[in-house]
């Protein structure tokens, strides 16, 4: 039982970072569909940093680096030739994953040393709480601190301010003086790097070598988990553990026999992110006070 | 930075050249890569563009990698016209095939005349019931359409497998998750040219696909409703006051690129494969953005676009057998010619002009070729 | 939400005891209860010291003069309206006063020194603050957050919020800090909008028609707010055409006509009736015009619609009754944002009423029926926006004429466009209406406004309507163009039809109209003989003021 809690956070974590990147990008008002490809591009720039330096830790660098160039070659089509974001995103998922499939393919077979596991002093040694919570790698801290930092960020600094004012008005906050593509720069900026370091957690962590594609639709989960949360940050950490959770719940399920098919319960966080969706489209004021009015929508300075 | 001035009309000329110029400076910067990452660029671009349709065979393989892409792209069309952002295509193609597949399996005695036009109604049926989903989520209560096809996307391929592994698995696969083989009566046959035989795999759903672009540009392009679609897409404004309606529109477009993506499905599984299994498609219903977008939303112009997509595609094989590149290689070149076709959408419809920060006033104004 | 309306309610109310009564019936803005209001006004500083001074700005653009050698003074707390009809000059002279232009020439004069002012920044620090008719603020943030993002950085939240609650409590603007702003009214954002501006301790406020998108009592509530404003030393400009607002509010008022200051007068002194002619010149109807408003058919009936407002800063539509007769043209003048567009939207169908006997056509209840079928029954319709509404820009013009002949005989068989039709149609339509084009199968977008507009007048008078519905005919179309389209309507008229003409521009409106009805907030006036009807008369209903019977006091 213990051990499945422990999978169930260790899965989330890519989830968490990559979604909560996500949602400053979308709260700054810019739909980035190409979480995926800047997952891979993280996850294979770890693995090959990695391996050749023999630091999990520069590996980590590497992905958050990769992470954040591959979205800024989105930012540069989307936010600087004004080109449709939905399909922006897709040829970024479609460009990571094909880019990233190349520069690993010599890397396929390697092993590498993972990230090490930090046990924090005295309360690692708490009986199973211990286990649980204090005895993890770093980017398993690192997440839970980014998903603070974000949420800090967003509601109780001017930066975050201006992030929610840009996603949702941006004629208004252009009006104010504020560079809305300069914000959207820096949220996207940001969103890949937590997309890359989220990818990174998949090789430097939980399977310690490279596959290609071996992100396997994380990064579209991750696209349904912050329209899950509202845009929140802590919702994010407690739905990527729901989500993570159902993935576990089936394994469990078929070894006790349960009758639901497995897939069926995979299918429940893409229904309940529909169900979200019409929740939010149907009443205006949960709308507005959930999600951003501008997102996707592309801004052009006239007037 | 970049400052994007609208332009008052559109030269012709600017119109036509972009998709070749999107797709030249796909080949430079794709060999670029190739060469950064040690493969030799030229031999790449031989092995990807050159070397598989080399032969007379392969251009019929040529022309069933295009199939589906083909079938799938016309529909699009309508969607993007529209204004209505399909993303849902690979989930729609996934419930056509289920959906031929059940006529195919449940019924296996019909003959060849019955079977085949039941399990393209069938297959129509089913990718037009899925895109219903995000139709009337869309008209009832405004939801974004992206999104959910976006998920029902998921939710189609885990519908499959759970089918395929389940109730319709064929009981003598060993445990495979494969269903029964179809009869031949549900099978799309080879087409045997006179005096030339079969032309690699090419099958007569190429026929029909080739059919179904011309007729979608017929309805684009002739017909009432293709006129609604493309008004609603420019001016929703000018639409409402024509008396067209926007629902209607929208439901509209999504049924008839669901039903395309679900007859493509059909297809594809009655061509190349003969039984349903949990990976029926290659990212086809997301290739077919692409094909969309470099046929610049003309039905016609879909099949030619199709051809060069998979090209690719097939160059993804050939790379692979010759060079060792992994085949998911082809994203690269799919990436960056999605990524050149929007720039040269902006390049069409405004002025670019560049302004380095530092030097005072150097505008290099780009964009008039 | 309804507890702090109610909050704002009592504030107000104990300030001025009268004015509960205000919120008992809904009146309509009497002189009884303006006399009241005014007694606070006397109250002014005595010490009249020249806060703004503007000496001969003029600003071009094109051919076009906005403002023609404009000159007049504001004076420190002093509430000086600014009054014109449409086009008059007043939004260009506001923008430059806020810096958003500059001057061709004159000057402007700030406490006695020349100034340039260069931006809405400037204009800030130097003590100008504006609130514009479309305030934009972000629906999802609290008050205060929107607050603070127009204000330089550096103050917390909370201090602000204090800032806010004081400010709020000495001017009685009942703003709560802590609301979201997608919570409130029109008018509570409209207060939070004159909040962001008073923290910047403006001594000039300008106020572009702040009351087209408030309630009455909301009004009341705003000249209140104002009027301590004008107490404590700050000045405003007040934009507005409401005859009786001015008069109720302001001591002075500057009206301007086609760019040029007709004059600067007390408003106290002046009737209605005076600032009405002043707005609007001197015409009176033609009574050359060979043929009286006929005793024809009527052709087109509106009874009493209703259409509650659609978005919020629309116009809301009471009770509107008209009928269009055989053979005349019926002009509904107005200035614009009084509700000709959600009139203009319900009259082709596409708003429709709910319920039945709304508008009839020869007797045929059309309420429930889309444009096509209008179109169909014998109307045509031109609406205000040709790029994008009449017409569309990326498309040729036989694709637009089909447009709104899609539905009739002809055009399409069986589902399939008869292209050479259109094509016919479009080329008759532009030999007919003398329509230039560059080329033959041009774009739309490729024509000049006046070719486009002769277009879309031009693609329904071709189907020979027995009613054509059209809304600013001649706006920005040139000279030739406009005689032209106004030619035109004149003869579909003399054939039999009914016209129904929805202008701004009164000239054109006495130019043509057989009667003529005024919208002012929703309402539609009766409709009146043009013959000998003078501008200033209508001028009175296009401010507002309750139809002059006999000489105002």
């Amino acid at each position: 039982m213990e051990q499945l809690i422990l999978t169930v956070i260790l899965t989330s974590v890519p989830l968490i970072f990559a979604a909560s990147g996500e949602l400053i990008a979308e709260r700054s008002g810019v739909l980035n569909l190409g979480v995926e490809g800047m997952m891979l591009m993280g996850a294979v720039s770890a693995f090959a940093i990695a391996m050749g330096t023999g630091s999990p830790i520069l590996g980590m660098f590497a992905g958050a680096f990769a992470g954040a160039l591959t979205a800024g070659i989105f930012a540069f089509f989307a936010l600087g030739l004004a080109t449709n974001q939905v399909a922006t995103g897709l040829a970024l998922t479609i460009f990571g994953t094909g880019l990233s499939g190349l520069i690993g393919a010599p890397l396929v077979g390697h092993a590498i040393d993972g990230l090490p596991q930090i046990h924090i002093p005295l309360l690692a040694d708490i009986p199973i709480l211990g286990m649980l919570l204090f005895q993890h790698d770093i980017m398993v801290y690192l997440a839970v601190i980014m998903v603070g930092l974000c949420a800090w960020v967003l509601n109780a600094t001017r930066v975050g301010l201006i992030i929610r004012a840009v996603g949702d008005n941006h004629d208004s906050a252009h009006a104010l003086g504020y560079s809305v593509l300069g914000v959207r720069l820096l949220a996207v900026m940001f969103g890949g790097m937590m997309a890359g370091l989220g990818g990174a957690y998949l090789p430097l962590v939980l399977t310690p070598h490279w596959a290609e594609g071996m992100t396997a639709g994380r990064g579209w989960i991750a696209l349904a988990l912050v329209v899950f949360a509202s845009w929140r940050p802590w919702r994010v950490l407690g739905g990527a553990l729901v989500f993570g959770g159902i993935t576990i719940m089936q394994l469990a399920g078929q070894a006790r026999g349960w009758t639901i098919p497995s897939q069926f319960l995979s299918m429940l966080p893409y229904l309940a992110t529909i169900i979200v969706l019409v929740l939010i489209a149907r009443n205006r004021e949960f709308a507005l006070a959930n999600s951003p009015a501008c997102l996707g929508r592309i801004f052009h300075a006239g007037k | 930075m970049i400052s994007l001035i609208p332009r008052k009309d559109i030269p012709l000329a600017l119109t036509v050249m972009t998709p070749i110029i999107a797709i030249a400076l796909t080949l430079i910067v794709g060999a670029i890569i190739f060469a950064t990452l040690g493969y030799d660029p030229l031999q790449a671009l031989y092995q990807f563009f050159i070397a598989p349709v080399s032969r007379p065979d392969q251009i019929g393989d040529l022309f069933v990698k295009a199939c589906p892409l083909i079938i799938i792209a016309s529909g699009l069309v309508f969607c993007y016209r529209a204004n209505v952002w399909n993303i849902g295509a690979e989930g729609q193609l996934i419930l056509g095939a289920v959906f031929a597949g059940y006529v195919a399996l449940t019924f296996p005695g019909l003959p060849g005349w019955a079977m085949m036009p039941l399990m393209v109604i069938a297959g129509m049926i089913g990718g037009l019931l899925w895109a219903m989903i995000p139709a009337l989520l869309k008209t009832r209560f405004n939801t974004n359409e992206i999104l959910v096809s976006l998920m029902l996307t998921y939710v189609a391929a885990l519908l499959i497998d759970w089918i395929v592994r389940g109730p319709w698995r064929d009981p003598m696969s060993f445990g495979f998750p494969l269903t029964k083989m179809y009869e031949d009566a549900a099978l799309i046959s080879r087409i045997e040219l006179p005096g030339i035989g079969y032309l690699g795999q090419l099958h007569w759903g190429v026929v029909g696909a080739l059919l179904l672009a011309v007729g979608a540009w017929f309805v684009l392009s002739r017909m009432l409703v293709g006129f609604q679609v493309k008004v609603m897409g420019a001016a929703p404004r000018a639409g409402r006051f024509a008396g067209f309606s926007p629902s209607f529109v929208t439901v509209m477009v999504l049924g008839i690129s669901g039903a395309a993506a679900g007859v493509a499905g059909m297809v594809e599984v009655s061509a190349n494969i003969g039984q349903l299994q949990p990976d029926i498609s290659f990212g086809y219903g997301f290739t077919a953005i692409i094909v969309a977008f470099l046929a610049r939303l003309n039905p016609l112009a879909v099949i030619g676009a199709g051809l060069v997509v998979a090209l690719a595609e097939l160059g993804g094989d050939s790379a692979q057998i010759a060079l060792g590149m992994p085949k998911v290689v082809t994203g690269v070149f799919k990436g960056i010619l999605l990524f050149m076709l929007l720039a040269g959408e902006t390049f069409n419809r405004f002025h670019v002009e560049i302004r380095l920060p530092k030097s005072a006033a150097t505008k290099v104004s780009a964009g008039q070729n | 939400m309804l507890l702090f309306f109610f909050e704002q309610v009592q504030t107000a109310a104990a300030l001025r005891p009268h004015l509960s009564e205000a919120f008992m019936t809904a009146r309509p803005r009497t002189k009884t209860s303006t006399n009241s209001a005014k007694k606070a006004v006397v109250a002014a500083p005595t010490h009249q010291t020249l806060l703004l001074n503007a000496s001969g700005i003029v600003k071009r653009f094109g051919n076009f003069t906005a403002n023609d050698d404009v000159s007049f003074s504001i004076y420190e707390g002093e509430i000086h309206a600014l009054l014109g009809e449409n086009g008059a000059g007043k939004s260009t002279f506001v923008k430059m006063v806020y810096g958003l232009m500059q001057p061709d020439s004159g000057v402007l004069e700030w406490r006695g020194q020349p100034v340039t002012i260069t931006g809405p920044q400037h204009a800030r620090d130097m003590g100008i603050g504006m609130v514009f008719q479309h305030f934009s603020l972000f629906q999802a943030l609290t008050v205060a957050e929107n607050i603070q993002l127009a204000l330089p950085a550096g103050e917390s939240l909370s201090g602000l919020s204090d800032r806010v609650r004081r400010m709020s409590a000495e001017y009685g603007i009942g703003v709560d800090p802590d609301a979201r702003v997608h919570n409130l009214s029109v008018g509570q954002q409209q207060r939070v909008e004159i909040m962001r501006c008073l923290l910047q301790n403006p001594s000039l406020l300008i106020m572009d028609e702040p009351t087209s998108v408030l309630t009455p009592q909301e009004t009341d509530q705003l000249f209140d707010v104002l009027r301590r404003f004008s107490d404590s030393g700050v000045a405003i400009l007040f934009i507005s055409h409401k005859l009786d607002e001015i008069r109720a509010l302001t001591s002075r008022a500057t009206v301007l006509r086609r760019g040029i200051n007709v004059g600067t007068v007390d408003t106290d002194t002046r009737s209605a009736r005076q600032l009405a002619e002043m707005m609007v010149g001197e015409m009176v109807g033609d009574v050359a015009r060979n043929t009286a408003p006929s005793d024809g058919d009527v052709l087109l009936e509106i009874s009493h619609l209703s259409r509650p407002r659609p978005t919020q800063f629309a116009t809301p539509l009471r009770k509107i009754s008209l009928q269009a007769r055989q053979g005349e043209i019926l002009a509904i003048a107005g200035i614009a944002g009084n509700g000709q567009d959600e009139l203009m939207e319900a009259m082709i169908g596409e708003w429709r009423a709910e319920s039945d006997g709304i508008i009839f056509l020869k007797g045929l209840d059309i309420t429930h029926a889309g444009p096509a079928v209008r179109r169909n029954a014998g109307i045509g319709f031109v609406p205000e926006e040709r790029n994008g509404h009449a017409a569309v820009p990326t498309m040729s013009l036989a694709e637009n004429n089909l447009l709104t002949s899609h539905s009739l005989d002809g055009a399409v068989k069986n589902g399939v466009i008869d292209d050479d039709a259109m094509r016919q149609a479009a080329a008759d339509v532009a030999t007919a209406f003398d329509v230039r084009l560059p080329n033959e199968n041009s774009l739309a977008s490729a024509l000049s406004g006046g070719n486009l507009q002769k277009f879309v007048v031009g693609r329904e008078i071709a189907k020979s309507p027995e009613v054509l519905i059209v809304s600013q005919p001649t706006w920005g179309v040139d000279v030739g163009a406009a005689m032209f389209i106004r030619s035109a309507m004149l003869e579909l008229a003399a054939k039999g039809s009914a016209v129904v003409m929805i202008s701004q521009d009164l000239e054109e409106v006495f130019m043509i109209a057989h009667r003529i009805a005024v919208l002012y907030d929703g309402h539609l006036s009766a409709a009146m003989d043009a013959t000998g009807l003078t501008a200033e008369k209508v001028g009175l209903l296009m401010g507002g003021s309750a139809a002059g019977k006999g000489p105002d006091a």
